[in-house]
């Protein structure tokens, strides 16, 4: 029997590359699917008043209608979020034609997903990030150069706590060294997520300034560069944090 | 559009709304009752349901199903614990549990599918038109075999389920219509076989949930089952009687525990009293609400779990919870009163009664179907994590718990060696790492067309749509042609099943509405007897001989076409009873009336 493999070509959260094939699609966005006609409006077609697909190449901030920013009002993100719940959601479209209700599915599926990836301001980052350097895998996560021993360190410490009796001197003094170590992780996180703050401050600078000159480019591609890092890191920290917690639980 | 009525299948208790003028109300039996007890028999007659099947419990256990909903979308080996609980016998088919009736097998669809017509019959005769259309509740931790079932249950009943919706969220819908609240509430559903914890945020008519959790194995039945046991251990020691051969009084020693638990929650003590087999009197002690409530409290803490789990992933705490909302049966106990509000830190409103709001809300989530309501919306989540095996019997999670439906995610496959023509994909709920110690959904091979390793592209798309139901299709990339997939459930009937049972329940129909026809007609021929019987003995003396001799007559034939099974008989000796009473009962309302009038004035009666 052939087992299950996924192969992961295309994450599902990020857009898609210049090579799929449904980017040749995207001539037929423009049109109504139903009466043909050119769709001016934004999510109906202003002649027939039916539903239009949310084309696939549309991303998720054009799709809540926010710009391309890190730092965002979360307040209005949700007041958009719940405005356009009403335009799509099924529930409104029971008494429609199936192809309505399918496209009303699907709108309401791409919207929710949307929400998601903006609300957090993780997720966020590293959706634009994906959006801005084309790229299509997901973030490898690596530990910051400066923690690798104290890392491979606490690994063991962990690996002890594991085999040893809960109850004991021994594991008695695994778990205060573990709670120590979480303490100093969780400081770091922060400390990770302050800097991250900084940058995303920086890029929204940048894209107001919309300058075009070679620096420009350079300090942008600079900020993607140190974004990309400062994720990995804190994904990393982030996920032996909860490792820890779990493990101490 | 034709009327869409609000339905909650319970454990124990169904009931069906509707809307009416703006507000939801419970559709009532002739008698004004409005719950029907999800219970169903096999008799000679046919198959009854409700409340006149309750009564079977005892006389006939063998042949009489209650809280079939534990048995929804399961196999045999979920249930394998709790077996000897159940009087009736259950084997699996494909899957699917099967329960024995006498000479026939059913699925738990099936039997749902008797509840929910009898339900569909229910509104039928009180709005006078036909229903077609409903809207069902299922717990918030059903699975999408378990939701899937349910589906099933209704199409078998000939319904069209237009949503399958969760009952938390079902009751948020009729607390925030009565309440126009805004804000964090928590809705704490402890029925009689599940437990769902839903962290909702209510604003400006919409209804966003944040997390759900819960226990579909977790309720009211489990409270019952600590005090058999224990009844029937103190049987054991006590009468040296072991009550395991005798399923009949295992359902009266259930039946009691029942009622002695729902006298607790008004009363500090109560006395038990059960029959014994064969003539060996009666078991009675003491229970005071302490005993109960120390005996109770380790299935109750059980329900505290999923609570703190729901509040974690909502990213909350107590504090930020408003206020708390208690719906289900289950939460009349104090103790469970009691132990909510320590959770959460402020006392629960209870003005809802807990039994019906379910189904009110059913009756909204309808309307804002139909297109009355319009201001109000439901993001609900899905409350399990889906996802697929991948190598190593890992489970790779595609969309994760909590995770507002409809959700999709796309995954791309491909080939590993030259001209493979299938890859076969399994699905799978649950949070466990390991796919052994997940739920497995189904099956399917998405077909190839055969090529060198790596070059097919076949996109899959895993949609879960708003009634929490997973549907999925593919698409080759290569050629932008999209292939539908048939997907064979772990646990579930599948599409030809289903349908042959539809067909099925066409048949029974007649017989069922055969069966119906002949208890309506005892009961209707019982009150007629009694009250005429009732009439004679007063007002007898108020007419000739002759007459009360006609009237006695016409009874004892009416008593006699009672035990009899034709319904048409027993309804022609009603009507010749009503003729032959006519004269005595004017004579009565004359007599009555002048009684009345004795001693007033002529000018204070015009």
């Amino acid at each position: 029997m052939v087992r299950t493999m996924p192969i992961l070509l295309m994450d599902n959260d990020q857009p898609s590359s210049h090579s799929d094939p449904r980017r040749q699609l995207q001539m037929a966005r423009s049109m109504c699917w139903h009466c043909q006609s050119e769709v001016t409006g934004e999510y109906f077609c202003e002649r027939c008043v039916k539903v239009q697909p949310v084309s696939k190449e549309t991303d998720y901030f054009t799709c809540l209608g926010f710009p391309r920013r890190l730092t965002l009002d979360v307040q209005k993100l949700e007041a958009r979020f719940y405005e356009l719940s009403r335009t799509f959601h099924p529930d409104f479209y029971q008494r429609k034609s199936t192809a309505e209700q399918t496209i009303s599915l699907s709108n309401a599926a791409v919207l929710n997903t949307a929400y998601r990836t903006l609300r957090d301001p993780i997720q966020r980052a590293e959706y634009l990030l994906a959006l801005e350097t084309g790229s299509v895998k997901n973030i490898r996560t690596s530990p910051p150069a400066d923690l690798f021993e104290e890392i491979l360190e606490l690994q063991d410490t962990l690996e002890e706590y594991r085999a040893s009796d809960h109850g004991s001197d021994q594991g008695h003094r695994l778990r205060t060294t573990l709670l120590t170590e979480q303490e100093a992780l969780e400081r770091r996180k922060e400390e990770l997520e302050s800097q991250l703050r900084r940058l995303f401050a920086d890029w929204d600078k940048l894209q107001d300034a919309g300058e075009t000159t070679s620096s420009a480019r350079a300090e942008r591609d600079k900020i993607l560069k140190q974004m990309r890092d400062l994720l990995s890191h804190r994904t990393y920290v982030n996920n032996i944090v909860s490792d820890l917690a779990a493990t101490i639980a | 559009m034709a009327r869409i009525v609000g339905i909650d299948l319970g454990t124990t208790n169904s009931l069906v709304a509707y809307m009416k003028d703006g507000q939801p109300c419970i559709i009532p039996d002739r008698h004004g009752r409005t719950m029907v007890p999800s219970v169903v028999a096999v008799t000679d007659n046919g198959l009854i349901v409700g409340d006149s099947a309750k009564e079977h419990l005892t006389r006939n256990p063998e042949r009489t199903v209650y809280s079939v909903k534990r048995f929804m979308g399961k196999g045999l080996a979920d249930v394998q614990n709790e077996l000897a609980y159940f009087p009736y016998s259950l084997t699996e088919t494909d899957g699917v549990i099967r329960i024995r009736l006498g000479q026939k097998s059913y699925s738990p669809p099936q039997i749902s599918a008797m509840i929910l017509k009898e339900l569909k019959l229910r509104a039928e005769a009180y709005l006078g038109e036909s229903i077609t259309k409903a809207v069902i509740t299922v717990p918030a931790y059903f699975n999408d075999s378990q939701r899937q079932a349910t589906k099933d249950a209704g199409l078998i009943a000939g319904l069209e389920v237009l949503r399958i919706i969760n009952e938390p969220t079902a009751a948020s819908l009729a607390y925030g219509l009565q309440k126009n609240t805004q804000g964090t509430i928590a809705v704490y559903d402890f029925g009689g076989g599940t437990l769902d914890i839903s962290i909702l945020k209510l604003k400006d008519g919409i209804f966003e949930v944040l997390a759900t959790n819960g226990d579909t194995h977790l309720g009211g039945d489990d409270v019952d089952r600590v005090l058999v046991d224990l009844f029937i251990a103190e049987i054991r020691e006590r009468e040296g009687i072991d009550l395991s051969g005798y399923p009949d009084h295992i359902q009266a020693v259930r039946l009691e525990a029942e009622r002695a638990k729902i006298r607790l929650s008004d009363e500090l003590k109560t006395d038990i009293a059960i029959e014994l087999p064969e003539d060996k009197g009666c078991f009675t002690r003491e229970l005071t609400r302490d005993q109960f409530e120390s005996l109770a409290t380790s299935v109750i803490e059980r329900t505290l779990t999923p609570c703190r789990m729901a509040i974690k992933d909502a990213g909350l705490t107590t504090k930020d919870i408003d206020e708390v909302v208690l719906v289900g049966g289950s939460t009349r106990m104090p103790l469970v009163r009691q132990r909510v509000e320590a959770l959460f830190g402020k006392p629960p409103h209870c003005h809802l009664n807990p039994d019906e709001v379910v189904a009110l809300g059913a009756a909204v989530q309808a309307d804002i179907l139909s297109g009355g309501t319009t201001d109000m919306l439901l993001l609900d989540v899905t409350p399990l994590s889906l996802g697929i095996e991948t190598m190593g019997g890992v489970m790779s999670s595609l969309i994760r718990r909590n995770t507002t439906i409809p959700a999709s995610a796309k995954e791309m496959f491909t080939t590993y060696v030259d001209g493979q023509t299938g890859v076969d994909i399994h699905i799978l709920q649950g949070e466990r790492e390991l796919v052994k110690d997940n739920r497995s959904l189904a099956r399917f091979r998405l077909k190839v067309p055969p090529l060198p390793a790596g070059v097919p592209r076949i996109e899959v798309t895993f949609l879960i749509d708003a009634n929490g139901i997973l549907n999925v299709t593919a698409t080759d990339m290569r050629t932008g042609q999209s292939q539908s997939i048939e997907v064979k459930p772990s646990y579930g009937l599948s599409d030809q099943e289903v349908e042959r049972m539809i067909e099925d329940s066409f048949k029974f129909a007649a017989e069922d509405i055969g069966a119906r026809k002949l208890i309506e007609a005892r009961l209707d021929a019982e009150s007629l007897f009694k009250t005429t019987d009732k009439s004679l003995a007063e007002a007898g003396h108020l007419v000739a001989r002759e007459e009360t001799e006609a009237i006695r007559t016409a009874l004892s034939q009416l008593s006699t076409a009672k035990d009899g099974t034709d319904p048409r008989a027993i309804r022609g000796r009603m009507a010749e009873l009503e003729q032959a009473a006519k004269h005595l009962n004017t004579v009565m309302l004359d007599d009555s009336l002048k009684k009345g009038l004795q001693g007033k004035k002529v000018s204070e009666v015009s």
